[in-house]
């Protein structure tokens, strides 16, 4: 019965701040609300016990992502472009596809359900094997590091791009006077150049 | 910020306690949820919220930009590096049970090495960058940038 509450709670404030987050044209709430949109989603995961996601949810989703979005937030506008006229076909459009999306839920397993495909292939085996072949308490860390580990060495690569992505694209001089130079006004330009 | 003194002091209490839970979740992965990934992000979050109240460059002198971009491929290459070791042991690539001395008689004191080994380096990778993308972002704004301690 709890569980129901809270869910219920959480999927209502999920679906407020999604709202909020389509209908509002100030970016700096829309990234705030973003933010708070991955706490929910962290606790989401928590009550389907989950707690490894949840704890990535909620310090990369909730902590680190908007600390970045709200960098990007000062190199760029801090409001949206609004545009003119209702927009019927791209509503359409996102209705067919919302729809489509339920319909394809109606062949998914049940929550939890043991016979799902994904608790009946490797998890078995995972949770059989890995006191003895690796024994670590945390299957999860077993399965993220060991027996999946070269995944794990893509991912660390993709982070590790990342930084040398931002690096290529932030990392030299010339943006930065440029913004230095669109922040100042016309007349000191010359002065610091 | 140099007037917001509530701040700077709260900040100058939270920050090591931030990056002791982060080193916590780092070596506690094994036991419990975490692991290198929230670890990394967490330790990045103390540095990002010292530059957030004491200003980038004071941060940068803690930190200093070449540390940050070293620390990212060293992280990398710690984890390439045991996957390599194991080969030359013998192994597969990245099969931790190599990392030990003897991997038939020891494969799981092999198994708890190379995860501790390659989580370390994950860590250091994602906190790492995480600090870098923010100096990137940080810097290219202006933010936080005239504000010495």
């Amino acid at each position: 019965m709890n569980a129901i509450i809270i869910d219920l709670v959480l999927f209502t404030l999920l679906a407020a701040v999604a709202i909020q987050i389509v209908r509002l044209n100030h970016l700096f709430v829309v990234t705030m609300l973003s933010g708070v949109f991955s706490l929910l989603t962290a606790g989401l995961f928590i009550t389907m016990d989950a707690p490894d996601v949840a704890f990535t949810e909620a310090a990369v989703g909730a902590g680190i992502s908007t600390v970045l979005m709200l960098g990007t937030l000062a190199l760029t506008a801090h409001s949206q472009k609004t545009t003119k006229g209702t927009q019927t076909v791209p509503l359409l459009v996102v209705i067919a596809t919302g729809m489509a999306l339920i319909y394809s839920t109606f062949d998914m397993p049940a929550f939890g359900d043991p016979e799902a495909p994904s608790h009946v292939h490797v998890g078995p085996f995972y949770i059989e094997e890995t006191p003895e072949l690796i024994d670590v308490p945390n299957i999860v860390t077993a399965v993220l590091a060991s027996y999946r580990g070269f995944d794990t060495l893509g991912e660390v690569v993709v982070v590790f791009m990342a930084g040398v992505g931002v690096l290529a694209l932030l990392g030299h001089k010339p943006i930065r006077r440029a913004v230095e130079a669109r922040a100042q006004p016309a007349n000191r330009r010359e002065e610091d150049a | 910020m140099n007037q917001h003194i509530i701040l700077r002091v709260i900040t100058k209490i939270l920050i090591a306690p931030i990056i002791l839970f982060g080193l916590y979740v780092q070596f506690h992965g094994d036991f419990g949820a975490g692991g290198g990934f929230q670890a990394g992000v967490i330790i990045a979050v103390g540095f990002i919220l010292h530059a957030l109240i004491f200003g980038l460059s004071t941060t940068q002198q803690v930190m200093p930009m070449w540390v940050v971009r070293t620390a990212a491929c060293f992280g990398v290459l710690i984890y390439t590096g045991v996957g390599v070791y194991t080969m030359l042991n013998g192994g597969n690539f990245l099969d931790y049970d190599f990392v030990s001395h003897d991997p038939v008689g020891y494969a799981v004191a092999g198994q708890h090495l190379g995860i501790l080994l390659i989580e370390a380096g994950v860590g250091l990778t994602v906190a790492a960058v995480m600090v870098l993308v923010f100096y990137g972002f940080a810097d290219a704004a202006g933010l936080f940038g005239t504000e010495r301690d």
